[in-house]
């Protein structure tokens, strides 16, 4: 199968908007369009409508900003030649969705992928439904209304062609491409009547005729290839970084070192004697909290980015740091663990914990720490913008365009009708690039500069030294077992600064969207538990990072059922299977998790036979329990996050010096039905590498308001000689009718405690630390 | 002004000399597919060839790159093994986000022309300067594996 052509929308141009496409010219009327009842809300970003108490509960896509769509008219243009274009609305960062959600469309509309091209969405959630490409949503939330959307316009060119032959529509049949007259075997292709088809109304939603999924000829068959591909090889596919617009300047920015830090005074004589230097600009902080607003600073616009770099490191500034200048990581660690030894905001209570506790033969007791993290996207952010009569246009990479357009229009106090914002591809995303702080920036450089193109490039030191940051935990874990082993009572203390600190600085407790990662909802069968979440205090801004708080909690609870089993003398596995528990399907409202990732409980409860048939799957596939050499042990873990169940086998070699390497990993996943199984299995091995980094090397650690890390010499990710010699994904097949997992963030968490348990199998030593660096060479 | 030979071409490049040939070749020249990363030479997302060494262009400035033949990732399909590898990556599936794989391409390209059979040894040694966010090193080393398993790709 060849990839589309022409597939990824130039720069400067827009072809999914503006541009005369055939069924775009189509009546309005007949839209189908789905719920759209939060748009506009300055926290909505992001947030599931659980959070907003006082709506009533909608969940899955009918909770997010702006709703979804199933309008073919948004989504789907056919040329007289018959090019079928089809627009991706959703933000392509490696995760495959730029081909998985027009392949989608494809399938249903019988077009023939080669002559399918693509065409990226500019910002605009009202034409296309919700464009936050974060929480591991866009399959899940947007299978069905890409299904209709084909299903709708392939009725349409049916109904053209069934006029045209003057013969009933239940003759005709799309295949290929073209649609056919059974008893005649007359033809038409989908040029042809693309005229006749756009004049049509849009049917119906319930007249539509969805595939039987035994005919699908691209979902789940993993056969087509990247679409943006042969591009990414070839070095023509444009990145945020890459815009490039006649009369562009460039810029840096000194950013405060410190958060809530802002400029006393500068000087930018210096600076401006460098060549090619053109401007120096202020720009104005906004006061903590952070929000998605730039952070203020000095900037130096030039010639080109090499200038600007130059300039910066030219100019002279004075920080008022603020009040976080005292913030400091070893001392927040010995803060955050004397809060973990206190009671705390009681989140779930189940039983009588402490009788439990006081009765219990035996009790293991262990504190795990999990440091901040920086998602250090290979494409730092990277955004250009410029202003032309009263209209700014930018371009970048950006996860939520839709709020990037409506924070520009506000911080230039312009009508969000006259801001577009463009969608390139993302050098990675992880969450950073979910906040449009950078794009604001070049939007008021652009501004500075008379509306003249900018773009503002930000080097590594800056991504490391001014991102919103995973969050930085403490997990406190005690339990009770019986003589028999058995545990019989579970306490949790989880201690971390709010990812809502970032947008209200009173917040101290994390919110349910984190809680709901794991803290509160395990699903043992342990008859009595508490979580309990004490306050802390953030002194930096807190952001999402890919799988957000089940990195923290997961790693503690994963790790912490390794350690009983250790206590209680059994294999993990067994230990683990037997704390699940027996198949049942739990409301997670049960388990105090009022959020389930947004979507409705009864349509995704918490399925134990799901999570035990993943833990069975890879223990299996990996030979578990299989007799291995000194200095080699497995460990395992399962996690569900994002209505997705995932369980990983770690297989681990430590060497006498203490070295670490990984021979294999086996990955069991049940996301129900995959789409683009090879996608599925790509973002699997990925989040298994991330998840081997983040473990063994990770850490932004902060002196005196100050992150400590520069560069990746300091902030090291895992590279290629240390990685998983063979990472092996399983998929359990699932029904394209039931509802769908998330995919791009559930590999992340199982690794981490996955991999130090195995530590412990080859070793006996138990890492409670992360990241593990050179605690096995102690 | 200084002159560069970059993909066969001949151009001027009015930039202080000190510049490093990644923004002479990103900001002035326009061949984007040359990625920024760190900087300091520590992800090699900025590969390019220098007389057919693999070289960080970030840490290059254009003078020490003037009277050498450079070739950027927009360069490399024309050779045999560059085109073999540019295949190789789009076949296995090797990207996700892509950002890093220009760099990823031209480190491949450059190890496989010096050693057309490397061993996983040889891989890591060759490929280490190189980071993937995305984690997409297990692909990366199925497909210089599946160039080195053609006949006659590399040689």
């Amino acid at each position: 199968m060849s990839a589309p052509h022409d597939s990824m929308t130039s720069a400067p141009s827009d072809a999914s908007s503006d541009s005369p496409l055939l069924l775009a010219n189509v009546s309005r009327r007949g839209f189908l369009i789905g719920a759209s009842a939060f748009g506009g809300l300055v926290l909505a970003v992001g947030f599931p409508a659980a959070l907003r108490a006082a709506d009533a509960p909608k969940y899955g896509r009918d909770g997010m900003p702006d709703g979804w769509t199933d309008n073919p008219l948004a989504f789907v243009a056919i040329g007289e030649d018959g090019t079928v274009t089809i627009v991706c609305h959703r933000s392509e960062m490696g995760q495959g969705v730029r081909t998985g959600m027009p392949m989608i469309v494809a399938d249903e509309l019988e077009a023939d992928w080669k002559r399918v091209r693509i065409a990226q969405a500019p910002g605009d959630q009202k034409r296309f439904g919700n464009q936050d490409t974060d929480g591991s949503r866009s399959t899940r939330h947007f299978f069905e209304p890409m299904r209709r959307c084909g299903a709708a316009a392939r009725t349409m060119l049916e109904t053209a062609a069934a006029t045209r032959w003057n013969v009933p529509v239940g003759e005709v049949e799309a295949r290929n491409h073209e649609v056919v007259h059974r008893q005649s075997g007359r033809r038409l292709g989908y040029g042809a009547l693309a005229k006749d088809a756009a004049k049509l109304p849009v049917p119906p939603r319930d007249t539509l005729r969805l595939k039987d999924p035994s005919r699908f000829r691209y979902i789940g068959k993993g056969e087509l290839k990247l679409a943006d591909g042969p591009n990414i090889v070839s070095g023509k596919a444009q990145y945020g970084i890459d815009t490039r617009l006649p009369g562009m300047l460039y810029a840096v920015v000194a950013r405060p070192p410190v958060y809530g830090g802002k400029v006393a005074k500068y000087d930018a004589a210096e600076a401006l004697k460098v060549p090619g230097v053109v401007r120096v600009v202020e720009i104005e902080q906004s006061p903590p909290p952070a929000e998605f607003n730039p952070l203020g600073g000095v900037a130096v616009v030039a010639r080109n980015t090499w200038a600007a770099i130059k300039g910066r490191q030219a100019l002279k500034i004075e920080w008022n740091d603020g009040p976080n200048a005292g913030y400091d990581s070893t001392a927040f660690k010995a803060t955050l663990e004397e809060a973990a030894r206190k009671p705390g905001k009681v989140v779930r209570n189940d039983g009588d914990v402490d009788g439990a506790m006081a009765s219990a033969a035996r009790r293991v007791e262990a504190e795990y720490y999990i440091p901040h993290l920086a998602h250090a996207t290979m494409e730092p952010p990277a955004a250009t913008a410029r202003i032309v009569q009263g209209k700014c246009e930018a371009w970048g990479c950006i996860q939520s365009p839709q709020a990037a357009r409506d924070r520009i229009a506000k911080r230039l106090g312009m009508s969000a009708d006259n801001v577009k914002v463009n969608v390139t591809l993302l050098g990675g995303g992880f969450g950073r690039k979910s906040k449009p702080d950078f794009m604001i920036e070049a939007a008021v450089l652009s501004k500075a500069m008379s509306g003249a193109p900018v773009k503002v490039t930000w080097t590594r030191e800056d991504d490391l030294h001014n991102s919103y940051y995973h969050t930085v935990s403490v997990e406190h874990l005690e339990a009770g077992l019986d003589a028999g082993g058995k545990p019989v009572a579970w306490l949790h203390r989880t201690v971390a600064p709010t990812i809502m600190s970032t947008f209200n600085p009173e917040a101290r407790n994390e919110a349910p969207f984190e809680l709901g990662m794991n803290a509160v909802n395990v699903p043992f069968a342990i008859p009595n538990v508490r979580v309990e979440n004490p306050e802390a205090t953030a002194h930096t801004r807190i952001g999402w990072f890919r799988s957000v708080s089940n990195i923290p909690h997961a790693f503690a609870v994963q790790s912490f059922v390794a350690e009983l089993a250790a206590a209680a003398g059994r294999d993990p596995k067994d230990f683990l299977l037997e704390l699940i528990g027996p198949a049942r399907r739990i409301d997670p409202r049960t388990l105090g998790d009022t959020w389930n990732h947004g979507e409705d409980p009864e349509q995704y409860p918490l399925d134990t036979g799901r999570m035990r048939r993943v833990v069975e799957t890879a223990a299996r596939e990996a030979g578990w329990g299989k007799t291995l050499p000194k200095g080699r042990g497995q460990g395992i873990a399962v996690v569900y996050s994002f209505v997705t169940y995932v369980a990983a086998v770690v297989e681990v070699l430590v060497n006498d010096k203490g070295e670490l390497a990984i021979p294999r990993v086996d990955v069991a996943v049940d996301c129900g039905a995959q789409i683009n199984p090879d996608r599925v299995r790509s973002q699997l091995a990925g989040a298994c590498t991330m998840g081997v980094s983040l473990a063994t090397k990770e850490e932004i650690s902060f002196k005196a308001g100050r992150v400590e890390q520069d560069n990746y010499n300091a902030y090291e990710i895992m590279r290629t000689d240390a990685s998983p010699r063979e990472i092996r994904v399983h998929l359990i097949p699932g029904d394209f009718n039931a509802p769908l997992g998330g995919v791009g963030e559930p590999g992340v968490p199982p690794i981490a405690p996955a991999l130090c348990n195995a530590i412990f199998a080859a070793t006996g030593k138990r890492i409670r630390r992360l990241p593990i660096r050179d605690q096995l060479k102690a | 002004m200084v002159t560069l030979n970059v993909n066969g071409k001949t151009q001027q490049v009015d930039v202080a000399p000190d510049t490093p040939l990644l923004w002479a070749l990103r900001d002035v020249l326009g061949l984007t597919g040359t990625k920024f990363g760190c900087g300091i030479a520590l992800c090699g997302a900025c590969t390019v060839h220098l007389d057919g060494q693999p070289t960080r262009s970030c840490v290059t400035p254009i003078s020490a790159a003037a009277q050498r033949k450079i070739t950027t990732v927009e360069g490399i399909g024309a050779d045999r093994v560059g085109k073999a590898v540019q295949t190789a990556w789009v076949e296995v599936g090797v990207p996700q986000c892509g950002y890093c794989q220009a760099g990823q391409v031209m480190s491949a390209t450059a190890l496989l022309k010096q050693n057309p059979k490397p061993t996983d040894a040889d891989i890591d040694a060759a490929m280490s300067g190189n980071i993937c966010r995305c984690g997409t090193y297990s692909r990366i080393r199925a497909a210089i594996q599946r160039v080195a398993g053609q006949k006659g790709a590399t040689q």
